[in-house]
């Protein structure tokens, strides 16, 4: 009884501890900033520091708010071209990372099972080498000369693209919405594809079976049963691809142009550039209220992942 | 049957496109890393006069020295908060405010990192005012140990799902039975559960590792005077156009990579294999 009293103090303690301790970073070191960041973003700057906005000003208590930034952002044509075309290219590389995921994450589920192992880990391979550097990569491939620059201007993709008006002119692919559209394509797709895997792997083929029995096509049962199943990874992908391509800078700054407006640059270049610190968490404030949405179908998707696993 | 052939080179097809689709840039880069000409994609003759000119980039080795400190010291962390996180996650479905735990677990997987950035900067400036006027000495400085916060917040994430996907697979019954054997709290932790979840703590350091050697945005954000890692160097230089030098330091970063996970891989291998024998065994002597 002793004993069990004992053990039952420790785990007390030891359950403090281990909820405690996360739970206090995050606090501080997550939820915290944020907080800060909208302070920042209704104060005024004045030249490097940053005003208080509770001040005793004649023995009164004075809340002064600014909200110009937020007038400012809402009105300045700029700003919700920025936004908005933001929101376009990171839509349009999930759907694309979606048409290239989808397949290949079914045809990896539905490979020899000794060969599954292998493919898996060639998928998770590039994450170890340097983002930075894959996506450098691609200026070498898509300039002037580069490998795929010549290979698309040798098959004519180039009129094509041009037609669509992704590229500025016939044999030039780099600074263009192609080039940025490829990179974030090609940096994301394996986050779409992993949660995929994840899903179609775990089905149980005797669906398939039993849909067949019962007179479906291989192509009914696909659309009827495999992608109904799979909707928690196709929403899980999609999530982890379309949130991070919209504030999205690295890509953005090495392959896309002056045409290709991204939200992350425009912050990047009020914080870095402007050094207008308020100004700079207020677009941060309005990008984090796009995506909180978004954010919050992924949370609620992978805790049910994650508590169904079980 | 030839439509069922039909779809097998279908599949092949596809996986062999989108095998090459993420590998090509890669290779690019390496081969390109021995070409002996100033335009780094026109290819003029094999040299290997980028490396021998690495060997003499201060900024370079310096920003790689000061990289390798931080990866280290942010797995390492990263590795604790994780395993502590995914415990909570896993083991207690019950404590307050587990939904907004949750999300914070979570978030920081997805969050773009100009955001986090930005806002772990201005806390952290923040902090640094009130203790200067508080004290007359602000702290943190911007630099090492800030970096290391930024990274330590994505790391932490990244490690609490690997972590937790492992804990949710294993068999709560053997901590069950080391605990009705005697076992202390403490000692079930060391020698059931840590010896069953080592594997995935692994897998963890090293993802959380590579994260942090790789990252440029929330250093930009987070680095201070005389602290730029080697991401920052690369960034700079490749934002200018194409280097050469940047093209030798990647086919290093790959060959270093794809030695450390064949390594990894065959010791994780080697160590799940043992642990399999030792069941069988255990099971035949009982």
């Amino acid at each position: 009884m002793k004993k069990l009293r004992a053990l039952l103090a420790w785990l007390s303690r030891g359950r403090t501890a281990v909820i405690g301790l996360p739970y206090l970073w995050l606090l501080a070191f997550f939820l915290f900033p944020f907080l800060i960041v909208l302070k920042i973003s209704v104060s005024e700057m004045e030249a490097v520091t940053i005003k208080d906005m509770l001040a005793f000003k004649d023995g009164v208590l004075a809340l002064s708010l600014k909200l110009s930034n937020y007038v400012f952002i809402t009105q300045d044509d700029l700003y919700f071209k920025t936004y908005l075309s933001s929101i376009k290219y990171a839509a349009v590389t999930t759907v694309l990372c979606l048409a290239i995921g989808y397949p290949f994450a079914y045809f990896m589920a539905r490979a020899r099972a000794t060969l599954q192992p292998a493919l898996l880990m060639l998928v998770m391979l590039p994450f170890w080498t340097s983002f930075l550097l894959r996506v450098y990569a691609w200026k070498g491939l898509l300039t002037e000369n580069g490998w795929i620059a010549n290979l698309l201007s040798s098959i004519g993709v180039d009129h094509l693209l041009l037609a669509a008006g992704v590229i500025p002119a016939l044999g030039k692919y780099m600074n263009s919405p192609f080039s940025l559209v490829l990179g974030m394509v090609y940096t994301y797709l394996p986050f779409m594809i992993l949660p995929l895997y994840g899903n179609l792997a775990k089905m149980d083929l005797r669906l398939l079976e039993a849909a067949s029995d019962l007179g479906a096509t291989p192509w009914v049962a696909f659309w009827k049963v495999t992608v109904p199943l799979s909707k928690a990874g196709i929403i899980a992908g999609s999530m982890l691809v379309f949130i991070p391509c919209i504030g999205e800078f690295v890509i953005p700054e090495l392959l896309g142009g002056p045409q290709t407006l991204m939200i992350g640059r425009v912050l990047w270049d009020e914080f870095f550039g402007n050094n207008d610190w308020p100004m700079a968490s207020t677009v941060a404030v309005v990008m984090i209220l796009l995506i909180i949405v978004p954010l919050a179908i992924f949370n609620r998707y992978q805790a049910q992942a994650q508590e169904a696993r079980r | 049957m030839n439509a069922v052939s039909a779809g097998k080179s279908v599949a092949r097809a596809w996986l062999l496109g989108g095998y090459l689709f993420l590998y090509l840039p890669i290779v690019a880069l390496v081969i390109y890393s021995f070409n002996d000409s100033p335009i780094p994609n026109v290819w003029a003759g094999f040299t290997l006069k980028w490396y021998a000119s690495l060997a003499h980039d201060r900024e370079m080795i310096a920003g790689l020295w000061l990289s390798l400190r931080i990866a280290f010291f942010t797995a390492c962390g990263s590795v604790v908060l994780g395993t502590l996180a995914a415990f909570a996650l896993v083991k207690y479905k019950r404590f307050g405010g587990r939904t907004i735990f949750t999300g914070m677990v979570n978030a920081p997987l997805v969050m773009p990192e100009v955001i986090i950035g930005l806002s772990l900067l201005l806390m952290l400036v923040s902090v640094q005012r009130a203790t200067l006027s508080a004290f007359g000495w602000g702290f943190p400085e911007r630099g090492m140990l800030t970096i290391w916060f930024g990274h330590l917040l994505l790391g932490m994430a990244y490690a609490t799902v690997v972590v937790q996907a492992r804990l949710q697979d294993l068999n709560p019954q053997l901590e069950e039975a080391a605990m009705d054997l005697g076992a202390r709290p403490w000692q079930v932790f060391a020698l059931v559960t840590l010896p069953m979840i080592a594997q995935a703590l692994m897998s963890a350091w090293l993802l959380t590792f590579t994260l942090s050697l790789d990252d440029v945005v929330l250093s930009a954000f987070l680095s201070g005077p005389g602290a730029t890692t080697m991401p920052l160097v690369i960034f700079s230089r490749a934002r200018l156009g194409l280097n050469p030098s940047v093209n030798a330091v990647a086919t290093l970063i790959v060959l270093v990579v794809s030695i450390g996970v064949v390594l990894a891989s065959l010791a994780i291998a080697r160590a799940e294999r043992r642990r399999q024998q030792d069941i069988a065994a255990a099971a035949r002597g009982g």
